[in-house]
């Protein structure tokens, strides 16, 4: 807040601030920031719920990402979902029940060059078959 | 900082190059890096000093063909390997000065004869967190003049002549809109860089200014000039993280430099730049929601007029063009105007880079004169369509594009013949399709995009798109009757009319274009509850099986 000089219009900046300090934005860290900026705590709110890379819930230990970009789509995002899903038992957005692995998906990271791509905990995999997924998968739920 | 001095820059830059015996430029963008890159850059570097040579190991940006990578290019000699891995990195070490490495060498020269590099002139040639490399290709050259013998006006005339378009998608004049906002009264002007290409499926913007920073913020600065601007902003995806970080250090750089602050080369002239994060909605890269989002605001769009150009930024007349509208701006300054509008077609000029993907064997970054034919870009330049399967349509625009059949590929490229195949010119994603994929389940995809990335202000956005996905995704289980189609042309046509933004407005396009080229497709899902590429799962018919079974 103060690199922006506690500027109303740095809000998003603010807000990435504190959710790639914490890795989601609950409701004291929401609050704090709209009083410390100076703007309505609803336009904080909002601005928290309209975007979507903002997180109102903790994530897992793991973050799996399956990009689901046009390139990725074409060459077979939707099979990689439905792997993940099927192996994790929930759906996008959500975390497994024992705080492991959380499921997301992205609208396109820029890597479409090497379709289909997940994201292992913000590292890029391309070119990537659901066994390799579910692979990496295995790997972490037995840490 | 004067033109003396950034010459003298450029010399020792030159100078201090001159030292090595070779250069070997890795290149380092998220698709290289995701397969080693990094590791094999190390790997030269030790392999180079264990044999004693004096080679200089530069990072890079995109190089272009990224489906070969990781790539790597000798210089002087130009010659480019393709797939190293880093226990490779010994073999071209040797391999330096005498004839290349057969094994790796990368044979492309189809790929990249029909190029022209304009914007990506220095992908590959420069290290992006280097200023020096940039200053060393005439980096700011165009700026140091602009500053010192051109009027404000001058440059804009430069950019009319030129024909530059909007490459954002929408093709607007680019000297025209900046003559607007130069002729709108306001002592405080803003210029805005749109980086937020949210497009899935487009990558250039995000290899620009990953790769070559510098073009955006010079151009930046250019503009900032002729509109008589002095703060700028870059809004660029929260998704793209390195583009941050090379931004972040360029600016840094520039700034240490005297080329960007007060009094810019001993000049009257202040200009800085912010970085503004975007954080994942695709209804900022309109513009007057682009402006929401820097204010701090949620993304929702306005009714235009009033244009940003007269009242934008916190009401103040704003400039928003798009990253390689600006990275076209450095070179047209250096070369003049008529160079420029020599190349390309009739109404529109210069180069475009697209980003060539899906099913197609050359997959990566390309850059062609305008007018070109797209079966030249698919079909030479892109490989074709690999594994024996066949072409079925490639896909320009985004999600506010069209499906383009292969009737139509002798076209030339140019946003009025795009306009007219229904599709548009977009950002520059170009994603090829095969048999393999079935073009009503690729409108259901898109739509399904439109309605979750719909900002909700205006109804026939946020409900029409609703319910269109609704009819496709009927149609799409074997569901669908020849009344849902015609709803669905019905509501085409009202979404597309009556919506707020650029967003709803073009959201039905996918369906419109593929229906016109592909309609048997969606007869064939309606009558015959079949879907030849095998994608959709048809509930109904199924069931209908177990019965007669």
């Amino acid at each position: 807040m103060r690199k922006n000089g506690f500027a109303r219009h740095a809000l998003i900046e603010t807000l990435h601030t504190v959710q790639s300090s914490f890795g989601f934005l609950d409701d004291d860290a929401i609050r704090f920031v709209a009083l410390s900026l100076h703007v309505p705590l609803s336009q904080a709110y909002g601005v928290a719920t309209f975007y979507h890379y903002f997180t109102l819930k903790p994530p897992g230990k793991h973050t799996v990402t399956v990009c689901a970009g046009t390139a990725c789509y074409i060459k077979g995002a939707d099979k990689l979902i439905a792997a993940a899903e099927k192996r994790l038992g929930i759906t996008p957005g959500q975390t497994t029940p024992d705080g492991q692995i959380s499921l997301m998906t992205a609208r396109c990271v820029g890597a479409c060059s090497r379709a289909p791509v997940v994201l292992c905990d913000g590292e890029v995999a391309g070119e990537i078959t659901s066994e390799q997924m579910l692979e990496q998968l295995e790997r972490w739920a037995v840490e | 900082m004067t033109i003396e001095e950034l010459e003298q820059i450029a010399k020792s830059v030159q100078q201090e190059n001159a030292g090595y015996d070779y250069e070997v430029n890795v290149c380092m963008d998220l698709a290289c890096a995701s397969q080693g890159a990094g590791a094999l850059k190390d790997a030269l570097v030790k392999a180079a000093e264990a044999a004693g040579k004096k080679v200089l190991v530069r990072r890079t940006g995109c190089m272009g063909p990224c489906s070969h990578g990781p790539l790597v290019r000798v210089d002087p000699e130009e010659t480019l390997y393709h797939h190293v891995k880093a226990e490779k990195a010994e073999t071209i070490v040797q391999h330096l000065g005498g004839s290349p490495a057969p094994e790796l060498q990368c044979d492309l020269n189809d790929h990249f004869d029909k190029q022209v590099r304009v914007v990506l002139e220095n992908a590959g040639c420069i290290d992006p967190e280097k200023i020096g490399d940039y200053i060393a290709h005439d980096g700011y050259k165009a700026l140091l003049t602009v500053l010192t013998e051109m009027t404000p006006s001058g440059v804009i005339h430069r950019i009319t002549e030129s024909g530059l378009r909007g490459r954002g998608g929408g093709g607007y004049p680019t000297g025209l809109k900046w003559g607007t906002v130069a002729k709108a009264n306001g002592d405080v002007k803003y210029v805005v860089c749109n980086g937020d290409e949210g497009d899935p499926g487009a990558f250039m913007d995000r290899s620009v200014m990953e790769g070559d920073p510098h073009r955006v913020i010079e151009g930046m600065a250019i503009a900032a000039y002729a509109v008589g601007a002095s703060k700028g902003f870059i809004y660029v995806r929260a998704e793209y993280p390195v583009a941050v970080s090379r931004l972040t250090t360029a600016l840094r750089e520039a700034r240490r430099h005297g080329l960007l602050g007060n009094n810019i080369c001993n000049t009257p002239f202040n200009f800085d730049v912010e970085i503004r994060l975007g954080a994942g909605a695709f209804v900022c890269g309109e513009e007057t929601a682009l402006i929401a989002s820097i204010e701090g605001r949620r993304g929702t769009p306005k009714p235009r007029p009033p244009y940003p150009a007269s009242s934008g930024l916190w009401g103040k007349p704003t400039l928003i063009n798009n990253v390689e509208t600006y990275a076209n701006i450095a070179p047209i300054v250096r070369n003049g105007g008529q160079w420029f509008h020599d190349m390309g077609s009739e109404r529109s000029k210069g180069t475009k880079v697209f980003a060539l993907t899906g099913k197609i064997a050359n997959t990566g970054l390309v850059e062609v004169p305008m007018g070109i034919k797209l079966r030249e870009i698919i079909e030479v330049i892109g490989g074709g369509v690999p594994d024996g399967h066949k072409f079925k349509a490639v896909q320009t625009g985004g999600p506010s594009g069209g499906c383009i059949p292969e009737e139509m590929l002798d076209v030339g490229v140019s946003y009025d013949a795009l306009l007219k195949m229904g599709s548009i010119m977009g950002s520059g994603g170009m994603i090829v399709m095969d048999d393999t994929s079935c073009m009503v389940n690729v409108a259901r995809f898109f739509i399904e995009f439109c309605m979750t990335e719909s900002c909700g202000k205006c109804i026939p956005c946020r409900a029409g798109t609703a319910q269109m996905y609704t009819l496709l995704t009927r149609i799409c289980t074997g569901q669908g009757t020849m009344d849902d189609l015609a709803l669905l042309e019905d509501l085409c046509v009202t979404v597309k009319e009556t919506s707020l933004c650029g967003l709803g407005q073009t959201a039905p396009n996918p369906v419109l274009s593929t229906l016109k080229y592909f309609r048997n497709e969606y007869i064939e899902h309606i009558l015959h509850k079949r879907c030849a590429a095998g994608v959709c799962q048809m509930a109904a018919v199924e069931s209908e099986n177990e019965v007669v079974a």
